[in-house]
């Protein structure tokens, strides 16, 4: 366990001091949302209609954006080799790793949120609900990008690779995530039930997903 | 002899084996095609509602069958990569994949084709219709998969890992797509009690399905040999290369 949070504070701090990677993956949030009106139009019914969904589908190309490097600068300079030899498991290193991504990039993603909300003419009242069905929702986000990123490990173009396998396993995600803050927008039905299934969604991957994603580090190895 | 899966996992066994089978099965597949594509044009009864365009169900169904199945014999075939490190394993599961994707691509062409005069528009966002998109996308993810990993070993591995995370994933989205959204027309064939479908539809419509799955198995036996056959000259070429760099 304290090996696991050591794991997890470097993979922070790390992700922290090489800079950079947190501030782009904002910044082509903010810009995939602000180019969307050109694409729509001005007219703020209907960007007000959309915005659950644009908001939803940016913040998961902003997050791939970042997710081929959840293993692989350890990969170059060999420390994920020491890790795959150490006493911790393959499955517990993922999910540190993982978890790593979320902390760094989706809750940063998901706290700028209500600004991109805001240029999109959300509900002032239904931006708390948005915010917090992305911070419960992002974990599935990384932890299945953590699959993906190791699967693509090392490969040429893995950043491409990695999207195309991983975004069509993103559509319940979308869907339960897009459907809470639609119900609190324009109805019918309450949001909870979406949100629940976007918690379980999560809560299962977060399980699932690292298991999958040692699994394919091995193979990588061997 | 006892003859059984184990039997086959030796590839020149199986090479035999599909050389004495593939004669016999591309004869009943044409026979199976013929009478099954004669019944679905001909003799099948025009619907009074659709019209001929019934008959593009004739080779839809069959097809989803097909490509649904397909699914899941490579979710099998990667419990077989993963567990038992079967040898044929990893053939059968990469070259399912693409026959798959074109059966599936299959679906959704005549789904659309048949939803343009049956629904007024050639492509709708219904559950069925969106689920089966997600399909063809993770078969185009697990070719791309294939394509990008040199070491073949490497890469049927970790297909392997990918087709069972998709087959988790199936049902899930399968599951959430209809919470979307629901438009196609539910199951008719297989029902508790009964079909619902006309015995003068359903013949056809099940010979045209057994017509598909042995076209299905004809062109997975042929792609499966010319895999291994595939690998055996990389070895051979692999063994000269390192002969020539010895000598």
């Amino acid at each position: 366990m304290t090996a696991a949070l050591a794991l997890l504070r470097r993979d922070i701090a790390l992700a922290f001091r090489e800079g950079g990677a947190i501030g782009v993956a904002l910044g082509f949030y903010l810009v995939v949302v602000a180019i969307a009106p050109f694409g729509l139009g001005p007219d703020l019914n209907l960007l007000g209609r959309v915005a659950p969904g644009l908001l939803w589908i940016a913040l998961l190309l902003a997050a791939l954006l970042s997710a081929d490097r959840i293993f692989h600068n350890d990969y170059e300079d060999g420390s994920l080799d020491i890790l795959t030899m150490g006493p911790l498991p393959l499955a517990v290193v993922a999910a540190s790793k993982s978890l790593a991504h979320w902390v760094t990039t989706c809750v940063p993603l998901a706290l700028l949120a209500p600004v991109l909300g805001l240029l999109l003419n959300l509900p002032i009242d239904t931006i708390p609900l948005l915010v917090l069905a992305m911070l419960v929702g992002t974990p599935a986000v990384s932890f299945i990008a953590g699959i993906g990123a190791s699967l693509t490990l090392g490969l040429r173009r893995s950043g491409l690779l990695l999207a195309l396998l991983v975004l069509p396993l993103y559509v319940p995600v979308l869907i339960f995530g897009v459907s809470t803050i639609s119900a609190a927008v324009t109805g019918p039905g309450s949001p909870w039930p979406p949100f629940l299934m976007l918690c379980a969604i999560s809560l299962a991957s977060m399980v699932l997903a690292p298991l999958a994603a040692a699994a394919a580090l091995r193979t990588s190895f061997s | 002899m006892t003859f059984s899966l184990n039997t086959l996992a030796n590839p020149s066994r199986f090479l035999s084996f599909a050389g004495a089978v593939i004669p016999w099965l591309t004869a009943l597949t044409v026979i199976l095609l013929a009478i099954g594509l004669y019944q679905a044009f001909f003799v099948a009864p025009v619907d009074y509602q659709q019209g001929d365009t019934v008959r593009i169900m004739y080779i839809h169904v069959p097809a989803a069958w097909v490509g649904m199945g397909c699914y899941a014999l490579i979710a099998i075939a990667a419990l077989g990569t993963l567990i038992w490190r079967h040898p044929l394993a990893d053939v059968a599961a990469k070259t399912a994949a693409p026959i798959g994707a074109a059966f599936t691509l299959v679906i959704l062409v005549t789904g659309s084709l048949w939803g343009k005069p049956m629904w007024g528009t050639y492509w709708v966002w219904d559950a069925r219709l969106t689920s089966l998109l997600v399909l063809f996308l993770l078969y185009l993810g697990l070719i791309a998969l294939w394509q990008s990993i040199e070491d073949p070993g490497r890469a049927g591995r970790a297909a392997a890992i990918l087709a069972l995370v998709g087959a988790i994933n199936l049902p899930i989205i399968k599951f959430s797509v209809d919470w979307w959204n629901t438009l196609h027309q539910p199951a008719s064939v297989f029902r508790i009690d009964g079909p619902t479908i006309d015995p003068s539809l359903l013949t056809p419509l099940f010979v045209m399905g057994a017509a598909f799955f042995a076209l299905f198995i004809l062109l997975h036996l042929i792609a499966m040999r010319a895999e291994i056959l595939r690998r055996r000259v990389r070895v051979l070429q692999q063994t000269q290369v390192a002969q020539a760099a010895l000598s």
